[in-house]
């Protein structure tokens, strides 16, 4: 099945839990099924990729009934312990460095895994399935200048997260 | 460029997203400030932390065949997979995607309109593109895979109240490569899949209902597709491929000489 490794990819990485990302995955597919008149047959991958996370934020909803604003400033990071300032005045820091460690893989993961909903899809559409910032823009539904901005505070915290761990 | 905007488009600048004049300003700015070079190979390292470190889940053998099974069984009985009337909330949050998906829809319902201005074919025409497009997307294209008919017709036969004639059409450049069943025009129709080069074509087939104009072929394209309808025999036939015309009517004129 074309795309579906995308599918389930994205959707593990929304959902953060195998037997969710299937169900999500399973479901995404039917819908494809059921709406394919609104697929325009320019691009599948991204077509299912927005049709995964829509799946997913209703799933969301459903399980979640209480789910916390989506609004993420710099406050509510720092509150959780993210400081976006930390990286510009740390001159030794390096990354190379950290990830000759062998656990780097798992630092990887748990990095990303702690990311911020709206952060992490970014980074997981990005660097694992390499779409162009229109794509993003199309799946996750926000303009390209969001998805530009999104990006780049996720990158600093993803260094903010693993430079925290390194150091521990 | 200063610091301050060289900071702001480091990340497009990373990801290849910048257009030519501001590529040309980042890198100067950054060969002349240490600062700015320092921040970028961050980003430019934790960016290759992602891709090379990070996890990727593909789907599972087992997923995948469920998957397909609940396509497959949809594509048989189109009554028990459409969506509950209580879908309206599943229906806004579609919309709410906005941009692209919901454009889509609009631009699809505009060519509907078109295409429907003069007859009940245009909407078998767009059930057919649909047929061919979700198989190719859901790859789920054959249920029957085999280069033989006398393999593939009996198996479509029992699963129909009809029986599509199978031509081996190998020696006119197009060998046969399965069937399928699916779903057109509320009845369960036989779909013969048919190779060209890299294209596939779509043959759909079911017993005529005396209703569709079998007065000459038609053709229709839509979504990089053409489509091609005639009758014969008692039979209704649309081809649909992403093969160019000329060759498509080929297709169609060695089918329906093959008898
Ligand atoms: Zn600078």
């Amino acid at each position: 099945m074309a795309h579906l490794n995308a599918a389930h990819n994205f959707a593990y990485w929304l959902a953060r839990d195998p037997r969710n990302a299937e169900d999500i995955v399973q479901e995404a597919c039917l819908r494809a099924y059921k709406f394919i008149d609104s697929f325009d047959g320019e691009n599948g991958r991204a077509w299912l990729l927005a049709i995964v996370r829509n799946t997913f934020y209703t799933w969301l909803e459903k399980t979640r009934a209480d789910r916390s604003s989506i609004e993420f400033d710099e406050h509510a990071l720092a509150a959780h312990g993210y400081d976006m300032k930390i990286l510009e005045y740390d001159e030794s820091y390096s990354i190379d460095r950290s990830l000759q460690q062998e656990e780097s893989r798992r630092w990887v993961d748990r990095a990303l895994s702690q990311l911020p909903d709206d952060f992490r899809e970014v980074i997981v559409l990005r660097e694992l399935e390499e779409l162009s910032y229109k794509d993003i823009s199309t799946i996750a539904g926000i303009p390209v200048g969001t998805v530009m901005s999104r990006l780049s505070r996720a990158r600093k915290l993803l260094l903010q997260h693993l430079k925290a761990t390194q150091e521990l | 460029m200063d610091c301050m905007e060289t900071r702001t488009l480091l990340g497009s600048y990373l990801d290849r997203e910048l257009d030519r004049k501001s590529v040309i300003a980042v890198g100067r700015h950054l060969d002349g400030c240490g600062e700015c070079k320092r921040m970028f190979d961050l980003h430019s390292s934790i960016t290759s932390a992602i891709r090379k470190r990070a996890t990727y889940h593909p789907a599972s053998a087992s997923l995948a065949n469920r998957i397909r099974a609940q396509i497959a069984q949809a594509a048989i009985r189109p009554e028990n997979s459409r969506p509950p009337r209580v879908t309206r909330p599943l229906w806004n949050r579609w919309l709410q995607l906005g941009s692209a998906v919901a454009a889509a829809v609009i631009i699809t319902s505009i060519a509907t309109t078109q295409l429907a201005s003069n007859s009940g074919n245009q909407m078998i025409a767009e059930q057919i593109i649909n047929g061919h497009s979700r198989a190719i997307l859901t790859s789920h294209q054959i249920d029957v895979a085999s280069s033989d008919q006398h393999t593939v017709k009996p198996w479509l036969s029992s699963k129909l109240d009809f029986s599509p004639t199978v031509a081996d059409l190998t020696t006119a450049g197009f060998p046969l490569r399965g069937g399928r069943l699916d779903y057109v025009d509320n009845r369960p129709v036989a779909v013969l899949v048919y190779g060209h080069r890299q294209h596939v074509i779509d043959l759909f087939i079911w017993p005529d209902d005396g209703v569709t104009d079998r007065s000459r072929t038609r053709s229709f394209s839509k979504r990089g597709l053409n489509v091609l309808h005639w009758s014969a025999a008692g039979m209704t036939h649309w081809a649909v491929s992403d093969l160019n015309s000329a060759d498509l009517e080929t297709f169609a004129e060695r089918y329906a000489s093959s008898k």
